[in-house]
């Protein structure tokens, strides 16, 4: 972000995309509006069949908007085709061409825009080394590994120099430690490029450790849009605590009980504290989880689980164990009910 | 007994106990049968097909004379026999080249747009020729194309009849009417193969993942960069199939050209005429020879231009 004066990377100007019309028509995507700043690193987060890839299709040019209209960098691109949108993408299953070796793939967008032969050999070079693969131009993709094809993806959209990189389900396929590695390297990649990522995940972990920002979906529609330390500590709506995880939602009538106003609640398990001395719930401990940094009870109050979060040297109750809870008075986060 | 494992219960069960402990066993009698099948009988009579062709015929006592020679070759080159050679091959090639072009979008549309119902309509379309008589459908083109025939009728009908006779007095490729000419040859012959270029084609298209379409538009590639570079390379090598099938089927097809045709001979008719009447055995195995080299060639060529590469 360039101080207060942003510029809009990406705008979504009450967009939908509807298939079929009238009653039966599948909103896949529902009038959002949302804008992306140049520089952010911007995460789509949603279930699967919440709207999030069709967005990224919107901004690539696969899908087009059947109302409202979505402008990159103030132009309107509606009705511009994909392969004449300054964007490129990075497929979720990488989608490299197999009879072209890794440096053809990479070279592929200079070569449909005509750059002789060796400039944009020498540039696909380039590319292999800022994904760290300076060797495996004269590869054939299925010679890869998965992580390898995936940088292999990433060198392929960047070499054209797109002023957005659009990421979808970038990590799905790698297996968890590779995954991790990939979100450092995504991460100071963008930094080092300054280029806008918008990237979709089903995974709130990931969105939340990687991106300035996200936007939760939920059929069709954005729910809410924060930092991720927004999303996960005021949650908009009972769905957005529910999908983002880990926290405990409150029923009104629990929240009620607890002291709190009628509403539906969301309290995170770090934030509640076992106490003996004038606790503000009380229940029966009904399992523990050992998870290296702490242990995860769970205590059944009322009739209602709530999991609590009790750091490591911390004296644990026996299973079975009444065990009185509290927490901060503003750690309980109110929010709206919509599931 | 401990009752970790069961006792055998008869022969059935010492056999699998048998197939599992060699799985060799079991693969070497499933593939047996076949492979002595096209071993002996097939490989064999080609090797036969071979050695005879080697061998040349008395000239005097019309008699095979079983010595090895390369006599019989040399005769393929005489003027007539090598315009028989000719004519085949480049019938061949123009009947693969026009099938292709045919073929692609029909293969393309069923392959890529083609759903549920009109799939079903689409597959229908292309066998259902296949399962009449080949001998009918010829003679039913014979119909078609001959001068009292429907499409001289309907070209008059249209007045269309002078573009007919136009194509019809061009040299070598004309003829008294479409049925006596290489043009009704090649019509028929492009009718009969069609299906074997279309299937092979349709399958290779169905495994070009969407993705990489959408991927080659989005690195910034014209319909037409995505088709030549993408499409093309990755569906070449069920093109290729289907041309190996056009193109053989066509280098040694005798019927056709017999029925529709100028009546000049094509390799085919040479092989059945010099082994039948004339008995000029020798001759009819050499020139029996020349699909197989042909066809050796062309994949070798296929293979040489990164045909395969995607396979």
């Amino acid at each position: 972000m360039s101080g207060d004066q942003m510029t809009a990377a990406v705008e979504f100007l009450n967009v939908s995309r509807h298939y079929g019309a009238g009653p039966v028509a599948v909103k896949a995507v529902d009038g959002v509006d949302l804008t992306i700043p140049e520089g952010e690193f911007f995460a789509m987060l949603g279930p699967s069949g919440s709207g999030k890839t069709t967005c990224l299709r919107l901004i690539s040019g696969f899908e087009t908007p059947t109302a409202g209209a979505i402008r990159i960098f103030g132009e309107d691109v509606s009705r511009v085709p994909p392969n004449l949108r300054n964007v490129n993408t990075v497929f979720q299953d990488y989608a490299l061409f197999p009879h072209m070796s890794v440096r053809d793939n990479v070279a592929y967008g200079l070569m449909v825009k005509g750059v002789d032969r060796r400039s944009r050999l020498a540039k696909a070079d380039e590319m292999l080394s800022l994904v760290h693969l300076p060797d495996y131009g004269s590869r054939k993709p299925g010679q890869l590994s998965g992580g390898q094809r995936q940088r292999v993806a990433l060198a392929r959209a960047l070499v054209n120099e797109p002023k957005v990189l659009l990421l979808d389900e970038p990590l799905g396929a790698l297996d968890l430690k590779l995954r991790e590695a990939m979100q450092d390297e995504l991460k100071n990649l963008q930094r080092r490029l300054g280029i806008t990522f918008v990237f979709v995940t089903h995974d709130q972990g990931e969105a939340l450790s990687m991106a300035d920002r996200v936007a939760v979906f939920s059929r069709g529609r954005i729910v809410q849009v924060g930092t991720p330390e927004e999303i996960y500590d005021r949650p908009a709506t009972r769905f957005v605590a529910d999908f983002v995880g880990s926290s405990n939602v409150l029923p009104p009538d629990l929240s009620a009980r607890l002291g709190g106003p009628a509403t539906w609640a969301s309290l995170r398990p770090e934030a509640i504290r076992l106490t003996d001395t004038a606790p503000r719930a009380r229940g029966r401990v009904t399992g523990l989880r050992y998870l290296g940094l702490g242990t995860r009870l769970a205590v059944d109050v009322g009739g209602t689980e709530l999991v609590a979060l009790v750091p490591a040297g911390t004296a644990l109750p026996a299973e079975g164990a009444e065990v009185g809870l509290t927490w901060a008075a503003d750690a309980a986060h109110q929010m709206a009910g919509e599931a | 007994m401990s009752g970790a494992f069961h006792p055998a219960r008869g022969p059935g069960d010492r056999l699998t106990g048998l197939f599992w402990r060699r799985p060799g066993v079991l693969l070497a009698l499933l593939i047996a049968p076949p492979l002595i099948w096209l071993g002996v009988v097939y490989l064999g009579s080609l090797v036969a097909l071979l050695w005879q062709s080697f061998w040349s015929i008395d000239e005097f006592s019309g008699l095979i004379v079983p010595e090895f020679t390369l006599k019989t070759y040399a005769e393929l080159l005489r003027p007539a026999n090598f315009d028989v050679i000719v004519r085949t091959v480049t019938m061949a090639s123009v009947v693969t080249a026009a099938s292709v072009v045919l073929a692609f979008p029909i293969a393309y549309y069923a392959a890529r747009y083609a759903r549920g119902r009109m799939k079903a309509v689409f597959y229908l379309g292309v066998m259902l020729p296949l399962w009449s008589s080949y001998l009918v459908k010829v003679y039913a083109w014979k119909l078609i194309l001959a001068r009292e025939g429907i499409v001289t009728w309907a070209a008059e009908g249209i007045g269309a009849g002078n573009v007919l006779n136009a194509v019809l007095s061009l040299p070598v490729i004309g003829g008294n009417s479409l049925s006596t000419s290489y043009i009704g040859t090649f019509i028929v012959f492009v009718y009969v193969w069609l299906p074997f270029m279309i299937l092979p084609m349709q399958a290779s298209l169905e495994r070009v993942p969407n993705a990489m379409l959408e991927a080659s538009s989005d690195l910034g590639a014209t319909s037409w960069q995505t088709f030549v570079h993408v499409i093309l390379p990755l569906a070449l090598p069920g093109i290729i199939a289907g041309t190996i099938f056009t193109f053989s089927l066509t280098l040694g097809d005798y019927i056709i050209p017999q029925i529709v045709g100028s009546s000049r001979l094509f390799i085919g008719q040479a092989v059945y005429m010099l082994q039948g009447t004339a008995g000029n055995l020798p001759l009819a195995a050499a020139f029996a020879v020349i699909p197989i080299v042909v066809m050796l060639a062309y994949l070798v060529f296929a293979r040489r231009i990164g045909a395969f590469d995607a396979l």
